[in-house]
């Protein structure tokens, strides 16, 4: 008896309409008629807002001029030249034009800093930080203020703009993870009175709106502090900001706390380690992985929120652009639109790339074989 | 008999007002392998996690290499380094590999360099035949590779004395076997174990002693060949019968 022969059939190619971009088109567009429908309907609304924002932005603008008339035509469009103007204004604010240099180091040398610690294959990361984190706040300090090593000082109340916006935001981001993370630590402390000073300092913070907040460290500090003390107006800002973020980042951490089973604290207590290095080498790398997500949009928060500095009389950038509406030499039907869609469109480029960032991370740092 | 490593004298301990451990009395020598078993929730697993003192016992003493385990002592990381565990969970830190798992604690605790705890964890991870999943995150492994990873990672340690919580409870059967001959040839090179399980045979072949526990006292203590075939106790052979009929 001999055993039969098995050939495997040859494989065909799969039907033309299932594959390639008719087949994708077919499945994901055109599936039922509601979803043909729906399809058409979006790209229909698409391609109307499409034109409606490129007509306003290239078709009907105005590109070039020196003052109002340049933006003073029979349709209607963007009027370019007011931002090209303000530009200066717009990003330093009122610090000196002859002194505009010291923030541009400050800001390359951050950009030069920042970038090859976000990219994980770059190394020498523990230097980087330190430079970051050590030197170059410094560095930006007395850059920025002057006063020393041959600098004309300038004061704060002459800062505007995108530089007060980044000022803000950079602070507040740094000041309030670490920050944060210890206030949430604290809040699961077993010490009673860690664990209420943590709680009571999250809830005051979480519970006033950032308004008061700032209003608060502006005008109501100073009534408290002795005779001749004082700091600065912007500092205190500053002050205000990073505790107030550092509030909702402890609830965002926290959140990520109480994801990480209880066996993993065992594990490491049957490994001899102590609070602070459990802490340290098996909690938080995983509760804070955890939670990028929300701490990531807690920072996107904050950066947005740096425009209510403008309730104490810091110009930051969308401040500064709403001032110069004013200009009675800039003043045109479309030149607070055009200032308006100016700004939310640097805060967006911030605030996406915070977002891409994020996700980029997220990625990076998974373990799980199922993602 | 050898001066015991682990010296339980009248023992009890309750959450909160449930009296979970009641009158524990047991000495255990270096070398000795003990099995406990007993229905859910008997205390076995309390009993052994107050050995490395994840549980705090409030009466009578607990000695563990001459120390004595209660609140004063200082030195509590240095006694748990001592004392390795096994958990039914695994309890591996997903966010490192299975190299980083083994080698974290003898680098942070012990103080180790790098190179010297790599050598090491290579050393034990041979041993439990997965060297070739060093670089792997747990999460990438099965049950039973995941569970030799964490004996490895308590023997890169260089413990005198092993504690198992339920180790085979949370695999799939195929694996069990893995984890357990991991287990017998760490009983025959000489490792002081006290072991949680319902594997039967496993205390046939390897225990010096088997202890029975229910409603948190130890109801019954014997050497495997007499504990099976001949128990004293009733509960001891109604346990028993339950166990080993299936």
């Amino acid at each position: 008896m001999s055993a039969k022969t098995w050939t495997p059939t040859p494989a065909r190619p799969a039907p033309a309409n299932t594959v390639g971009f008719v087949g994708w088109a077919r499945e994901n567009l055109f599936a039922t008629k509601f979803d043909s429908a729906l399809t058409v309907f979006c790209a229909g609304l698409i391609l109307y807002v499409l034109d409606v924002v490129f007509g306003w932005a290239i078709v009907d603008a105005s590109f070039s001029g020196e003052d109002r008339n340049a933006c003073l035509k029979q349709v209607q469009g963007a009027c370019w030249p007011f931002i090209d103007a303000k530009l200066g204004q717009f990003i330093y604010g009122r610090y000196p034009e002859m002194e505009r240099w010291r923030v541009d180091w400050v800001f390359a040398l951050g950009l030069l800093g920042l970038v090859p610690l976000l990219m994980p294959k770059v190394g020498f990361k523990r230097a980087n930080v330190i430079f970051m984190l050590g030197f170059y706040p410094l560095f930006s300090f007395f850059m920025l203020t002057g006063g020393s090593f041959g600098l004309v000082p300038v004061e704060t109340s002459d800062w505007g703009g995108l530089l007060v916006t980044l000022v803000v935001a950079v602070t507040g981001i740094v000041g309030s993870l670490p920050l944060g993370i210890l206030l949430a630590l604290g809040r699961r402390s077993e010490l009673p009175i860690v664990r209420a000073l943590c709680v009571g300092f999250i809830e005051i913070f979480r519970g006033v709106p950032l308004i008061t907040v700032l209003f608060m460290a502006s005008v109501m500090l100073p009534l408290f502090l002795p005779d001749g003390v004082n700091f600065d107006k912007l500092m205190r800002c500053l002050i205000g900001v990073a505790l107030f973020a550092s509030a909702y980042m402890a609830e965002v951490v926290r959140g990520g706390l109480q994801a990480i089973p209880k066996g993993q604290y065992e594990a490491a207590a049957a490994l001899g380690f102590g609070y602070w290095k459990t802490t340290r080498l098996i909690i938080l790398p995983q509760a804070l992985k955890l939670v990028i997500p929300g701490i990531v949009n807690t920072f996107i928060g904050l950066f947005k929120d740096t425009t209510l500095v403008l309730i104490v009389g810091l110009f930051d950038l969308l401040g500064i652009v709403q001032l110069h509406f004013t200009d009675s030499s800039w003043a045109t039907p479309e030149t607070h639109i055009t200032g308006y869609a100016f700004a939310a469109f640097v805060f967006w480029v911030f605030c996406f790339a915070m977002s891409r960032y994020s996700i980029f991370m997220e990625k990076h740092l998974s373990t799980d074989p199922n993602q | 008999m050898t001066d015991p490593v682990i010296r339980i004298s009248d023992m009890n301990k309750w959450f909160g007002t449930f009296h979970v451990l009641r009158d524990i009395n047991l000495q255990v020598a270096a070398g000795e392998k003990i099995v406990i078993c007993g229905p859910s929730g008997s205390g076995k697993s309390t009993l052994i996690r107050c050995l490395n003192r994840l549980e705090q016992h409030q009466e009578g003493t607990i000695e563990v290499e001459g120390v004595s385990l209660d609140g004063s002592l200082k030195n509590l990381e240095s006694i748990r380094s001592n004392v390795g565990m096994v958990f039914q969970q695994f309890n591996l830190f997903p966010h490192m590999s299975v190299l980083e798992n083994c080698t974290l604690a003898p680098i942070w605790v012990k103080q180790k360099t790098k190179q010297e705890a790599e050598a090491l964890a290579r050393q034990f991870l041979e041993r439990v035949r997965i060297p070739d999943q060093a670089d792997k995150y747990p999460g990438q492994l099965s049950g039973g590779q995941q569970q030799r990873v964490a004996i490895a990672r308590a023997l890169c340690m260089n413990p005198d004395i092993m504690l198992f919580d339920e180790p085979t409870s949370a695999l799939d059967p195929e694996m069990i076997k893995e984890v357990l001959d991991v287990m017998v040839e760490l009983a025959e090179d000489g490792m002081t174990m006290l072991c949680v399980t319902h594997e039967m045979g496993f205390a046939r072949q390897v225990a010096d002693r088997v202890i029975f526990m229910d409603e948190g006292e130890i109801v019954e203590e014997n050497e495997p060949e007499a504990f099976f075939s001949n128990p004293q106790n009733e509960r001891t052979k109604m346990f028993l019968s339950q166990v080993l009929s299936h």
